[in-house]
């Protein structure tokens, strides 16, 4: 069906009224799109080009009404399904406000596409219907306003006409969530009953809901205060480039370029380089319009120091006696927003000011139990859309605030590395400057009294850990045992631990979620480096399909100095399934299997690894030939 | 002292930090300009982001060889007076090169073919990243659109599969051949970019202002009479004092009846209309219900 496009909304008329950020969600049909609609048809905001376009998709789609939400759903998937995917931004100015909507979706699914709207708004708006009160999704919404410190909350109980208006209905309503909103940290909530696709009570009053006397929903809109989220007190400017000429007089050949993030700052100011330490004076503020006697947030400006210091993208400015925290371990709070779950120990790139940062997950700190706001210790796992608290550590120090306390200096994003998609929205609340060991703090590591020097010295060996990775059936575990054959042949101590022979015994308790294959390749990882400590080559053959998992596996063994070598034993998927030595490939075929790597369960090839064995190509022996020689180079026997 | 920035001041702060925040995240961004009022502010904001020092970046022009040949002299003027480097992708040599065929008829347009010269463009100059002046406010898909909007190998945009983008932490992470759209102007409205460039005093070309043009009237829009427009049975040239609210391929831009010479004259009916800017003028858009998602997926700015 081919139809008129409806415009999005066109400009109108601004008075010099100020400007709100404002974010609406709510659950599945709980009528959102239609309050939007409605709102901007009632209030005489939509254009004439609009309404011809509205009216004439509505009687194609055999509608006998105007249908609102039509005006909303931007994408083509979006009105097949009558749903909201993506956050849409929306324009339109009453001639008291100005406002920024961030129309946001209610699905589940699309969670993240809501925080990604709620991140910068002012006040929120969430719907709920009046029949049924409040569903999950509501308090996950309601949870992520509170996290993100957004200050004011609107609820609008919708689908009054469905309760016959019914005042009891609406209070009871607010009587069930009441208790629920105040645990959450939200300084202003309000609920306001309305009937979007009748407009009652949105702009103008009705006499169905007579019995109600606060604001209707525009009026509330237009004059609820703005809290400004802007820090004066602090003094932070995170330098976004370097800008190279200008100057002369007192002043670097170099311009410090970057929003300020808080504080008045002025020329003059004695300032610290944060984190090297070092000072200076703000010899002046530059903009292309002249100079400023001050900045303050959130100004784009360029800052000259007197002197000529170390100074790049990442550091931050900040006043000797009120600095940011340096550091390199932090807890937060975050969303997470990947379909692959977050597991403790993986390794993330962390964005956090202007400054992007390797970073590891160190600890699962709590999941947050939406149902009653309780926390659960130590989950396994943070699931899509999950809330809770980690611990972080970055490989190099960062500039951080608490985000209650700056919103700027105490947000970040986490990174996944290999995509690069952005899994994580972070909010600080507290920094370490000491490392805490992880997992359990009263265990301590009970030191041997022989030295792994004097063990290679008296015995003659020297281990490590030989980590052959690949598809099932591309012969990891036939290159592993003749290789171990050979080694043991030369005297030298060699263990094959065989993935499928470990899930016998040790791994025996573990299943195949992917919760369970990050634990099982833990545990492999583990137990390989205690052999290679002992002086042993261990020969590792497993799956491990996950790249953040094997990344794991080699930081234990770098985190104890011991050597490890990756080997990619790598044939095709079709050469693999044909030789199928377990059958396992026929029965995943079957559907008798479930998650079977190669089959419907995903395999990330390593990108970097100390060896490929193409095992389609290569005679066997060849393999086992190209193996035991990296072996002796890598890790020479020492006896010679 | 009151310390509020107002509301174009806030955007302009908004958009400085983006423009600087691409040149730093990014390895070769280039600046897309049309000659329309959006790639205008678009320079201005990249002067305050970058003066004293250069821009980090050169800047492109798609020329459709159709434009209107007051914005290309325009063009040239400008990028001059600025001092950086210029560079022109021209749908001509496409066409030239087999790479699209030219569209006839009367209903004939070269913009979809911009897609095309576009790409092929950003792939032999290796750009990474295109910044560009899409406003939110224009269109329903462009409404939908992160402020660094990630494109895969082919160019192309999945809108079901955006990136989360928080705060003002832009990621422009991409691997070999994945790029980034970056839209600093994102969040200003069509009165927002008159108000900037009336308050900037910045020159616009002469076809934004009342002047007198032969035109045809088609779809309840007047498209400006040229060697380039094939007309319909029936259609008759007229003379008549007319504007454009966008500046584009001059057989698919509409032009609005006008006599608003100057800026605040342009902003003041800009006021009293009761159409939008791309409903009035762009006959682009009005081919399906989700023509501009369409063209975005493919590559189209």
């Amino acid at each position: 069906m081919e139809s008129a496009t409806i415009p999005s909304l066109g400009t109108q008329p601004v008075e010099e009224g100020d400007l709100l950020r404002l974010l609406v969600a709510g659950s599945v049909d709980s009528g959102k799109s239609t309050l939007i609609g409605r709102l901007l048809y009632d209030a005489k905001l939509l254009l004439s080009d609009q309404i011809e376009a509205l009216e004439k998709t509505s009687i194609d789609r055999g509608e006998d009404e105007l249908d609102l939400s039509l005006i909303t759903d931007g994408l083509r998937a979006e009105r097949e399904q009558g749903i909201t995917i993506d956050v849409a931004y929306r324009y339109f100015s009453t001639p008291q406000r100005a406002f920024i909507v961030a129309d946001t979706p209610g699905h589940v699914t699309y969670t993240r596409n809501m925080v990604t709207g709620a991140s910068n708004s002012d006040v929120a708006l969430l719907l709920v219907e009046a029949p049924t009160g409040a569903v999950e999704q509501f308090r996950r919404h309601a949870a992520i306003v509170s996290m993100l410190r957004i200050p004011q909350l609107i609820v609008a109980v919708n689908k009054m006409d469905l309760v016959g208006y019914a005042q009891e209905r609406f209070e009871a309503v607010v009587a069930e969530l009441t208790p629920w909103v105040e645990q959450l940290e939200i300084p202003q909530v309000t609920f306001i009953p309305i009937d979007a696709l009748g407009g009652a009570n949105v702009v103008d009053r009705a006499e169905s809901l007579g019995w109600y006397s606060g604001s209707t929903l525009l009026h509330e809109l237009e004059s609820v205060s703005v809290v400004a989220d802007r820090n004066f007190s602090d003094y932070r400017f995170p330098v976004q480039s370097v800008i190279r000429g200008g100057g002369g007089e007192g002043g670097s050949a170099r311009a410090l370029a970057g929003q300020v993030a808080a504080g008045i700052m002025r020329p003059g100011d004695e300032v610290v380089v944060l984190p090297s330490g070092e000072r200076s004076h703000i010899a002046s503020i530059e903009t292309l319009d002249g100079r400023l006697d001050e900045a303050w947030p959130p100004m784009a400006v360029a800052v000259r120091l007197a002197d000529e210091i170390d100074v790049s993208r990442g550091d931050m400015l900040c006043q000797p006696g009120n600095r940011a925290s340096v550091t390199e371990n932090l807890t937060a709070r975050v969303c997470w927003m990947s379909e692959k779950p977050l597991l403790a120990g993986a390794r993330l790139l962390l964005k956090h000011t202007t400054k992007t940062v390797p970073a590891r997950v160190d600890q699962l700190v709590h999941r947050v139990e939406l149902d009653t706001l309780g926390a659960e210790p130590e989950p396994a796992a943070l699931e899509l859309n999950d809330l809770g608290v980690i611990s972080v550590s970055t490989t190099t120090p960062i500039c951080v605030d608490p985000y209650r306390v700056n919103r700027r200096t105490g947000a970040f994003v986490l990174i996944d590395e290999a995509t690069g998609d952005t899994v994580a929205a972070g909010m600080v609340l507290h920094s370490d400057e000491m490392r805490e060991p992880r997992g359990a703090t009263n265990v301590i590591w009970q030191d041997s009294r022989t030295t792994r020097a004097q063990r290679v010295e008296r015995l003659g060996h020297a281990g490590a850990t030989v980590w052959l990775t690949g598809l099932p059936g591309a012969g990891k575990t036939t290159v592993a045992a003749a290789v171990e054959e050979r080694l043991v042949a030369s005297g030298r101590p060699a263990y094959l631990l065989d993935g499928d022979n470990l899930r016998h015994g040790l791994n025996s308790n573990l299943g195949f979620t992917e919760a369970d294959r990050t634990e099982n390749v833990r545990r492999t990882a583990e137990l390989a480096r205690l052999f290679a400590d002992a002086g042993f080559v261990v020969l590792v053959s497993v799956v491990s399909p996950d790249a953040d998992a094997r990344a794991a596996a080699r930081g234990i063994h770098d985190e104890h100095e011991l050597p490890f070598i990756e080997v990619f034993v790598d044939a095709p998927l079709e050469v693999c399934e044909q030789r199928d030595p377990k059958g396992h490939y026929a029965r995943a075929r079957a559907g008798e299997i479930a998650g079977f790597t190669g089959v419907d369960a995903p395999y990330d090839s390593p990108t970097d690894p100390e060896l490929t064995l193409d095992t389609d190509r290569l005679e066997p022996g060849e393999a086992v030939a190209l193996l035991v020689d990296l072996i002796s180079a890598r890790v020479p026997d020492p006896r010679g | 002292m009151r310390r509020e920035l107002d509301r174009i001041a806030l955007l302009e702060a908004e958009a400085i930090t983006i423009m600087r925040e691409v040149a730093a995240e990014l390895e070769r961004p280039v600046l897309l300009f049309s000659g329309g009022k959006d790639s205008l502010v678009l320079l201005r904001i990249a002067e305050k982001a970058f003066r004293p020092g250069r821009f980090p970046f050169p800047v492109m022009h798609v020329d459709t060889g159709h434009n209107f040949p007051e914005v290309i002299s325009y063009r040239d003027e400008l990028i001059e007076s600025l001092g950086e480097r210029l560079i022109v992708a021209s749908v001509e040599d496409s066409i030239a090169a087999g790479r699209v065929v030219d569209e006839t008829g009367p209903g004939a347009s070269r913009n979809r073919l911009q897609t095309v010269t576009l790409l092929d463009a950003l792939a032999e100059h290796r750009f990474d990243s295109a910044i560009g002046g899409a406003r939110r406010d224009e269109e329903r898909a462009r409404a939908k659109e992160r402020v660094f909007s990630f494109r895969d190998r082919n160019g192309q945009w999945e809108p079901r599969l955006q990136r989360p983008e928080l705060w003002s932490l832009y990621n422009g992470r991409i691997r070999k051949g994945e790029s980034i759209r970056a839209f600093p102007i994102s969040n200003w409205t069509e009165l927002d970019v008159w108000r900037y460039i009336e308050a900037e005093g910045l020159p616009l070309p002469s076809i934004y202002f009342a002047h007198t043009r032969e035109v045809v009237e088609r779809d309840g829009m007047l498209l400006a009479a040229s060697e380039y427009l094939e007309l319909f049975e029936g259609e008759v040239p007229f003379e008549a004092s007319v504007r454009y609210r966008t500046v584009g391929d001059m057989t698919c831009t509409g032009a609005v009846e006008s006599i608003a010479a100057t800026i605040p004259e342009v902003v003041a009916e800009i006021s009293a209309s009761t159409k939008t800017e791309r409903g009035e003028t762009r006959a682009d858009d009005r081919a399906t219900e989700a023509a501009m998602e369409d063209r975005k997926r493919t590559g189209y700015f």
